[in-house]
């Protein structure tokens, strides 16, 4: 063997040579997904901002949302959720592929670098185009007049960490999954919807009825919005709750990235 | 054998209640091409897994280039290439762009795999398909670009699962010919098959396995000599008949076998063979002499053929 084959500079940098496979695989659809991150804010400002907003404001004014413009209060929700959706499109399809259609983590694994590398790699392309999808969303937002350039710049952080508290937990269950069936519609449809509608998106979490509370609390994007609101508007959250919300992200984060790297390590070893 | 690249020694996986693997030991050699000539489920690809460091073991001892594969998996697939039983290319990405991003897999400069790339794609016959989706390419093409990238880290041992299981016959040959090539370079194969042409064609030493052990060891042709007799007569009395004569040929020759279709007589002469059974008035449907091969070897072991 002289290729020059470094073991130990695979062991610090695989993760990234992995990621950097994942996003150049990425980039063969950058027509649809640029399509897709400025075609979907741009609907929904129009909808919502437009329409809906005005229907809500000619009601209520500002006072449910204490004095933001609905627009405005609804902003960070859609942030944390095009994060989240994001992340979701670039860990569940390349892992389910990785693992069962295509097999592609064996081949990577059947070179010096592990499971633990494959899982990370996968997470931080999947970061990459959070990052991207949010801040094309931003400069919409910008563009619409909803936020104004300045201190709302730190929603961009904030959603990023929603998507990536989400997106560390959905890896592990994506690398769980051994039949696809009823994945994707179970996900979408009973998992990404309902969190969509009772995390505090559209109003605040507390104007529900204590019971349906709960699917906020566990949510990501209810934590996210909170911090969002709190970051760029001053939107009255205590100091300890943003703590709260800080923390449950960062535990998802860490608690979902040490289950997802295992099940990898597991799932090729076999 | 003095330090051999590869030694196993009790080699056992056990998957739930089902042992797949069943106490093995073998040795490989530098520059050996070593094969595992076995049916399916015999327990090869298990036994490759664990060989290309990635599976866990349940009892044994593995050793590649003197390191245990389960501690040091990182250390030990940086010498190793490995070709599995399913391709796994990046579809989406082109010939060259899988071979790039492989080597990169192993750290390897850009210049050094750009380099690298030129030379695999004439040893794959792949230079025309250089800039095609790996979507578009034929199983051969594909199964030939699946071995050049195990080859783009210029691996020590190259692993091939079932080389050219569903390529056709045409595809089959000029794969042989691209593996034949690497053995004369030097390069240590070590393959699985369950195709006894391939085996003959390709190792020079095997180990024949069947449900998870090992059922014998050696060259092809010492193999063949030590259990089949020199020349195989195969005749065909029609299914019905194929019983009924049986009792009565087994007589005359060294060893039979009785399959659904045919009858398979051991001989060292078969065209003398068929001389007699002519002269006995039995008038096979029809004959064939052939030399003994390795499907005869895994017919006597195991009492069953190879391809089922």
């Amino acid at each position: 063997m002289n290729a020059g084959i470094d073991v130990p500079q695979i062991q610090r940098f695989g993760a990234l040579y992995i990621a950097s496979a994942r996003l150049k695989s990425m980039s063969k659809w950058r027509t649809i997904i640029a399509a897709v991150d400025i075609g979907n804010p741009f609907f929904y400002l129009i909808a919502v901002g437009i329409g809906i907003g005005v229907l809500v404001e000619q009601g209520s004014g500002t006072s449910g949302t204490n004095g933001i413009k609905y627009i405005a209060f609804i902003a960070p929700a859609l942030l944390a959720n095009t994060a989240i959706t994001g992340i979701m499109d670039e860990t569940v399809f390349p892992t389910i592929e990785g693992f069962k259609w295509r097999k592609l983590f064996f081949a990577q694994n059947a070179t010096p670098i592990t499971g633990r590398q494959i899982a990370i790699g996968v997470y931080l392309a999947a970061l990459c185009r959070a990052i991207f999808s949010v801040s094309i969303y931003y400069i919409l937002l910008l563009a619409f007049n909803v936020v104004d350039f300045g201190v709302s710049i730190l929603l961009l952080p904030v959603a990023v960490l929603g998507g990536g508290a989400f997106g560390a937990v959905i890896l592990f269950a994506a690398a769980k999954i051994e039949k696809d069936d009823q994945f994707f519609n179970i996900l979408g449809r009973l998992v990404i919807m309902p969190m969509f509608l009772f995390s505090g998106t559209f109003f605040p979490l507390s104007s529900m009825p204590i019971y349906l509370q709960p699917i906020g609390w566990i949510s990501p994007l209810w934590h996210a919005t909170e911090l969002g609101r709190e970051a760029a508007y001053d939107y009255g959250v205590s100091n300890l709750m943003v703590i709260v919300h800080f923390l449950v992200l960062a535990t998802l984060v860490v608690v979902g990235l040490i289950l997802a790297t295992r099940q990898f390590e597991k799932r090729l070893a076999k | 054998m003095s330090n051999p690249l590869i030694s196993v020694r009790g080699l056992t996986k056990v998957f739930g209640d089902f042992t797949a693997v069943n106490g093995i030991d073998f040795d490989v050699a530098k520059g050996e091409s070593f094969g595992l000539l076995g049916p399916n489920g015999a327990g090869k690809s298990t036994t490759m897994r664990i060989l290309a460091a990635t599976s866990t073991r349940t009892s044994g001892t593995v050793e590649i280039l003197g390191k245990d594969p389960e501690q040091f998996g990182p250390l030990v697939r940086a010498h190793l290439g490995v070709v599995p039983q399913q391709d796994n290319l990046d579809n989406e990405l082109t010939v060259t762009e899988n071979l790039y991003i492989y080597g990169r897999y192993f750290g390897l400069s850009k210049k050094f795999i750009k380099n690298k790339i030129e030379e695999l794609l004439e040893f794959a016959q792949l230079e025309e398909k250089r800039d095609v989706k790996v979507e578009a390419l034929s199983g051969g093409m594909k199964r030939r670009l699946t071995i050049a990238r195990g080859l783009v880290s210029e691996p020590d041992i190259l692993l091939l699962d079932e080389p050219t299981t569903g390529l056709d016959p045409q595809a089959r040959h000029i794969l042989w010919d691209r593996l034949f090539r690497l053995k004369e370079q030097g390069v240590t194969l070590v393959l699985t098959t369950h195709f006894m042409d391939e085996a003959e064609q390709l190792c020079d030493r095997l180990v024949v396995m069947d449900k998870g052990s090992i059922m014998a060891e050696g060259s092809p042709a010492g193999l063949i000599k030590e259990y089949s007799s020199k020349e195989v007569l195969e005749v065909r009395f029609g299914s019905d008949r194929n019983k009924e004569v049986a009792p009565q040929l087994a007589q005359i020759c060294e060893r039979m076998e009785t399959l659904p279709d045919r009858l398979l007589m051991y001989t060292e002469d078969g065209e003398q063979l068929l001389e007699q059974i002519t002269a006995m008035k039995l008038h096979p449907t029809t004959s064939l002499v052939r030399r003994s091969s390795l499907e005869d070897v895994f017919l006597r072991l195991t009492g069953r053929t190879l391809i089922e």
